[in-house]
């Protein structure tokens, strides 16, 4: 074969790529070899653009059992019990195929963790998409979310959370992270390592198609108008199919079948070979004749690549491969061994009895360049009109001057801002997701974080997920440290204590110096936040060429962070309680706006955690976006269990009534309680600033500020206009 | 009293029966697989929620296929105490057991969220320890539950006093602003002729604990155990 500069491009190798293939080989590749070569040195296989920067990460503590580096992180939490966790993109797949491309995201994620031999319990997504003010991304999002309740309503885990935000910079480039989280015993654990000289490699699930076949290289592009013309690249979902292999591999894990197992994700049969090889340090020998097909005439270069959903590898013991097949009969699926593990530490693969492929599996998984990529930090930033208010960002030009204009009618702005695309409900997105199957949702979505409880212990766990995109376009830096941050208050707000996080980097184009700053920025701030708080990152997942049309995306890391509630009387919802119940702000002394002062963030979540434990708090919300008043709207209405409860508070007055109202100041909670001066004392103490505000009761949210009354709203009107924000943007 | 839950392949919620039948009820319980051919020993047999065989071409109509479904038509005709639920509810219609059909949701959206239920008659062995009238707060989770059946078979259903849940508001009234998905008559579950079949779209497995947002679907398990303690 020739390797032409044609044929490089087309697998985006670069010349100097190709020279270090030729290196490793000491010849010149076969056509499969260089495909297996592209998909592996792929950005989105092999992190060559970000991993200098990733070692800076925290990713050890007393509660890691498993870091980075394997199919998801893995965290004890006592009793016996560990779960695996994981955030991943799919963000290119979702913008060419909706429904699909975010189906098949959550179908990769939920493999990812019951490799690990852990059953899925829990699923969020963080979501981001145009505004709906165009077709498209209307379309885009009501795809996505169909694909997301497709596949997990049908696979039977319980989406219990995310998070859905609207800016321009994504109305070509939707984004679309799936997180998923599941249990097992904490000596239980699977890894994808093909160990056993001569064990059989066996192959399970669904049959090889053509479908998805330099998925990985389209991820590691970004788009122009030939992106409808890649829609054959964006595979297709079977649930159903996934929930047959979800339970036949946990079946052979618990009978002690297997040695390992990897899920066939990005980059098919080769990604999962050779990563497992590398592991063990042992050669894969695979021959394609006996892999199941879909399609006939398949190349070899089809087969290795292929991108079909619902695939694993998996290594038995030699003398147990007939009861691996029984186990997956039983299920309906088809198991064929393709193969047998080496002690040659090559991958070598047959087709029709000729060997195709035969490379290192070190080379391929290990050996991937690494680029230190130019860092400049962008001329122009993101103007700071909207800092104070940021979730005005994605909003209608008309609103944003509606609400910056000196308009008095404050009911009036209440609502148009209660219903405002970034802070409306997303009811109607999340009641198509079955966020109850399973019976352990505590507190589902629409939460500051959602909460499930551990069967068979007096435990929970508090998830939450949180990407403030607008925050890290205008500071990188800072912009992740209150990512960081606000997810821990999130999980402090409902009973639990951070303990390990999972991150999702969606950027722009990697070869463009300001993304790498930015990205470079965004892990330091990260960096040092967790290691503040003592949550490492114990895997996630790095999406770049987030640009369509040369135009990059916001920065836009998510972070989800996994939470234990110690004893499940602790948990504790954001939304109002009971008529009587005082409503107490507390704060920092200083009050700031797109940053976040670490310590002063301690301070809060330290008193806001000791108050829980200590029963004085009926509930607690963290402020985030909209500031105060959106906080104590969303407290009066936010309980989908009882009809929404009045309140009527006196705001602390700075005598900038605007800012007052809806400023987004960092590390402030709003709680209830029905012991003030126990709660302000200990404030105090601590050091924090303590407003006790009004009282829960009635029907009507009544604001006074400076002895004026503001607004003076029914609940049930302001509520309507809350919940009915979504379906009017979408109709 | 031996409770036995089906899995089909795809079941998802047969997990939520057996712990709320041996954990909250209290009663001994056992799967039981698909393929199997007799669900001899049992008291009462529950078809969980989920997706049976996928259910890409219609729900349940491959389930009613499967071997159990042979045996529990056998076992429901000499009087056995079965329930469908969600998928379950979907498969009984399927196969005969129980009148009517469940269609795609008015709105075509899947939806999951708390409803009101009516119960509307307390002359089974399903709702034995309700009040007529009494609401229970059961939570839905489907696409299609949409309940229909031709007018002859509606009457014939409300004649027999058939219709054992309706989907009402917080105060009891049967509106059609409480009709989450278009089911006629309000209709959330219905029992046979001879009252010992019962299929509800709605999952009391989701609601058998407080910390779960309700208790009241217990009440459901707990009347199935005092009609078979009393037969």
């Amino acid at each position: 074969m020739t390797v032409t500069d044609e044929v490089l491009t087309q697998h985006n190798l670069t010349e100097s790529e190709y020279q270090k293939i030729l290196a490793i080989l000491k010849r010149a590749p076969t056509i499969t070899e260089l495909g297996i070569f592209s998909v592996m040195w792929s950005e989105h296989c092999s992190y060559k653009s970000s991993r200098v920067h990733l070692r800076r990460l925290p990713t050890k503590g007393p509660a890691v059992l498993q870091g980075p580096g394997e199919n998801a992180g893995i965290i004890d939490i006592g009793d016996g019990l560990a779960v695996a966790f994981k955030i991943e993109s799919h963000n290119h797949p979702s913008f060419i195929e909706p429904f699909q491309g975010a189906a098949t995201g959550v179908g990769g994620i939920l493999r990812d963790i019951f490799t690990m031999g852990a059953r899925p319990i829990a699923a969020m997504n963080s979501l981001r998409f145009g505004p709906l003010d165009k077709q498209q991304n209307k379309r885009i999002l009501e795809g996505v979310v169909g694909g997301i309740a497709f596949y997990g309503n049908c696979f039977g885990v319980p989406t219990v959370g995310g998070e859905i935000y609207l800016a321009d910079c994504y109305s070509q480039n939707p984004l679309v992270n799936a997180f998923a989280l599941g249990i097992f015993e904490k000596d239980k654990i699977f890894y994808g390592r093909a160990s056993g000289l001569g064990n059989p490699v066996i192959y399970v699930g669904a049959k090889t198609g053509r479908d998805g076949i330099h998925g990985a290289t389209m991820a590691s592009a970004g788009f122009g108008e030939d992106a409808g013309a890649k829609r054959p690249n964006v595979q297709i979902g079977d649930p159903f199919m996934e929930k047959l292999l979800l339970e036949a591999c946990l079946e052979t894990m618990h009978k002690g079948l297997i040695v390992g197992i990897q899920d066939m994700g990005a980059a098919g049969l080769t990604c999962s070979s050779c990563e497992m090889g590398a592991r063990a340090g042992t050669g894969v020998e695979l021959d394609l004749d006996y892999v199941p097909q879909r399609e006939s005439g398949m190349t070899a270069y089809e087969i290795m690549l292929s991108e079909s959903q619902e695939r694993m590898l998996l290594v038995a013991e030699k003398a147990k491969e007939k009861e691996v097949f029984e186990v997956f009969h039983k299920w309906g699926l088809d198991a064929v061994t393709v193969g047998r593990v080496t002690s040659d530490g090559l991958l070598r693969v047959r087709h029709h009895g000729q060997v195709v492929a035969e490379i290192p599996n070190g080379a391929l998984a290990d050996e991937a360049p690494l680029y230190q990529r130019p860092l400049l930090p962008p001329k122009a930033t993101l103007s700071s009109r909207l800092d104070d208010h940021s979730f005005l960002d994605g909003c209608p030009p008309a609103l944003i001057e509606t609400f910056l204009s000196e308009s008095n009618d404050w009911n009036k702005l209440l609502k148009l801002t209660v219903a405002s695309p970034n802070l409306c409900s997303r009811r109607w997105a999340w009641q198509q997701y079955d966020h109850m199957v399973q019976s352990n949702t505590v507190v589902g979505p629409g939460s500051d974080a959602a909460v499930i409880r551990v069967k068979g212990t007096k435990k929970a766990l508090a998830l939450t997920l949180d990407g403030p995109a607008y925050r890290v376009a205008r500071n990188p830096r800072e912009g992740a440290k209150m990512a960081v941050a606000e997810a821990c208050r999130n999980i402090v707000c409902s009973g639990g204590r951070p303990v390990a996080a999972t991150n999702c980097l969606n950027f722009g184009n990697p070869e463009h110096p300001e993304v790498m700053w930015q990205f470079s920025e965004v892990v330091d701030g990260m960096a040092e936040a967790c290691s503040f708080f003592g949550t490492p990152i114990t895997g996630g997942n790095v999406s770049f060429y987030n640009e369509t049309f040369g135009g990059d995306i916001y920065p836009t890391p998510v972070l989800g962070l996994v939470g234990l509630i110690e004893d499940i009387s602790f948990v504790t919802r954001s939304s109002f309680k009971k008529a009587g119940d005082s409503i107490v702000l507390i704060e920092p002394v200083t009050r700031r706006v797109g940053k976040v002062d670490l310590e002063d963030e301690r301070a809060v979540q330290n008193l806001v955690a000791s108050a829980i434990r200590d029963r004085l708090v009926e509930s607690a919300h963290d402020l985030s976006e909209g500031g105060l008043a959106i906080a104590v709207a969303e407290c009066c209405y936010s309980n989908v269990e009882r009809a929404a409860i009045g309140a009527e508070i006196t705001i602390p007055s700075h005598l900038e009534v605007r800012k007052d109202l809806f400023g987004e100041f960092s590390s402030r909670v709003l709680m209830t309680t029905r012991k003030v001066a126990e709660l302000r004392q200990r404030a105090e103490q601590m050091g924090l600033t303590f407003h006790n505000l009004g009282k829960v009761g009635g029907n009507r949210l009544i604001l006074n500020y400076e002895s004026v009354k503001l607004v003076d709203i029914s609940t049930d009107e302001l509520e309507s206009a809350w919940s009915g924000g979504l379906p009017k943007l979408l109709s | 009293m031996k409770f036995g839950v089906v899995i089909f392949p795809g079941s998802n919620c047969e997990q939520d029966c057996y712990y709320a039948i041996r954990t909250v009820v209290g009663q001994p319980v056992e799967y039981i697989w698909h393929q199997d051919t007799s669900v001899k020993g049992f008291d009462a047999v529950v078809l969980p929620g989920g997706f049976a065989y996928g259910d890409y071409l219609r729900t349940g109509a491959l389930a009613k296929f499967s071997p159990v479904m042979r045996a529990i038509a056998d076992f429901a005709k000499k009087g056995g105490l079965v329930i469908g639920i969600c998928n379950g509810f979907q498969i009984l219609a399927e196969a005969g057991l129980l009148p009517g059909a469940l269609l795609r949701n008015v709105g075509l959206k899947y939806l999951c969220k708390f409803e009101y239920l009516r119960t509307e008659t307390t002359h089974t062995d399903f709702t034995n320890l309700m009040t007529k009238g009494q609401l229970l707060r059961i939570p839905i989770g489907h696409g299609d539950g949409n309940f229909f059946a031709d007018s002859e078979t509606l009457e014939r259903i409300e004649d027999h006093d058939q219709a054992v849940f309706r989907y009402a508001d917080a105060h009891g009234r049967v509106t059609p602003e409480a009709n989450p998905n278009g089911s006629l008559n309000n209709i959330a579950g219905i029992v046979n002729e001879q009252r010992n079949v019962l299929g509800m779209m709605p999952h009391p497995d989701r609601a058998y604990e407080s910390i779960l947002g309700s208790a009241d679907g217990k009440l459901i398990f707990e009347s199935m155990v005092n009609a078979l303690v009393t037969k």
